[in-house]
């Protein structure tokens, strides 16, 4: 908050400022374990300084994320980054980025409703902290692409090998990328857009 | 060197839809304490619902945004009046929440109350469809292409 550090009143900085032309706010969420880039996708792209919201979870004992009739709940508080991309004078796109936590990503209400589809970023060193989050978008019919962010000591596949351990079907796309660039990240919002747009000529998303 | 494999997974039967809403909202000045307290038995924040353009109840998202429709009355909150202030413009009920470092359920339910003194408006966000609005794709990745 230092830009508005001498401001007494919160809010956007003027340049932040939507046109009231803006009719509404569509959102795509970027899922991944823990340190695999996607607070540094959201800064990348975003047209604001990422902005942090959270929520309270009431949580039902460690490991569990369901269970909800437990006597013993302890309120969490998780926090997400998210950032904003204006689209026209009338739409304008939000990314989130889930927080660490893997379990409370499910339990944050109206995250994933709604959302136009999530980018997964997997990291090759521990592909199998993705695979939990992928397998509940499949069972929610949430459409996703799987972005591979290159980190230079981690082992290369080739990305049919990655598709096949992943169990992806060929339609779903997988791209490698460099999240601390903005154009790449941006190639992978494109790729997640280009891969719904060919669903709309499918006519389905299963 | 081989990664380890996972197991796809197939959409499952649709999530719970969320509680429906009450038939009448309690007045405004409802504490989220208390809120939580009746919603009782460890349920997450209730989601409060707000009436988009059709006339449809939906819940407040993330994305909704909010746009004031009125200076702050003298007696509004201080948080009232924060939000009513930022919101000259429009503005995600996410980015009110990060500006007042508030939770998102606090202040889904400053905002409710909010519209329910038809202070602010809400614009509902545009949501996935089983079948994606293509012309809406088109426009995001043109915008996308000027990034």
């Amino acid at each position: 908050m230092d830009s508005n550090a001498s401001d007494t009143i919160p809010g956007p900085r003027t340049e932040d400022r939507l046109p009231h032309t803006t009719e509404a706010a569509a959102k795509i969420v970027i899922v991944g374990g823990f340190g695999v880039g996607k607070t540094t996708m959201v800064g990348s792209v975003s047209e604001i300084r990422p902005l942090t919201t959270e929520e309270t979870m009431t949580q039902a004992g460690v490991g569990v994320d369901d269970d909800f009739g437990s006597a013993s709940k302890t309120a969490t508080t998780v926090a997400m980054d998210f950032g904003r991309i204006r689209i026209t004078d009338q739409v304008v796109l939000y990314l989130f980025g889930t927080p660490g936590q893997e379990r409370f990503w499910f339990l944050w209400n109206g995250l994933f409703e709604g959302a136009l589809g999530a980018v997964v970023l997997v990291d090759t060193r521990r592909l199998e902290v993705s695979f939990e989050v992928m397998g509940r978008l499949e069972e929610r019919g949430v459409p996703f692409v799987v972005g591979v962010n290159t980190f230079p000591d981690g082992p290369r596949y080739p990305l049919e090998d990655l598709r096949a351990a992943l169990d992806l079907p060929p339609e779903i796309p997988i791209v490698e990328c460099d999240v601390r660039r903005r154009a790449s990240s941006r190639d992978v919002l494109m790729t997640l857009m280009r891969f719904l747009h060919s669903l709309t000529l499918t006519g389905s998303l299963t | 060197m081989t990664p380890p494999h996972r197991r796809r997974r197939h959409p499952g039967p649709p999530p719970p839809v969320p509680p429906s809403p009450p038939p009448s909202r309690a007045p405004a000045g409802d504490d989220p304490a208390g809120r939580a307290e009746r919603e009782g038995e460890g349920r997450q924040p209730e989601r409060l619902f707000v009436i988009s353009g059709d006339g449809e109840r939906v819940p407040l998202d993330l994305v909704t945004l909010i746009v004031a429709r009125a200076e702050p009355p003298a007696s509004a909150t201080p948080e009232q009046t924060a939000v009513l202030r930022m919101c000259g413009a429009p503005l995600s009920v996410a980015e009110v929440s990060a500006y007042l470092r508030l939770p998102f359920s606090v202040v889904t339910v400053l905002v409710t109350d909010l519209l329910a003194a038809q202070l602010v408006q809400a614009r509902a966000p545009i949501v996935r469809q089983q079948i994606p609005d293509r012309s809406l794709l088109e426009a995001v990745m043109h915008g996308l292409q000027r990034l």
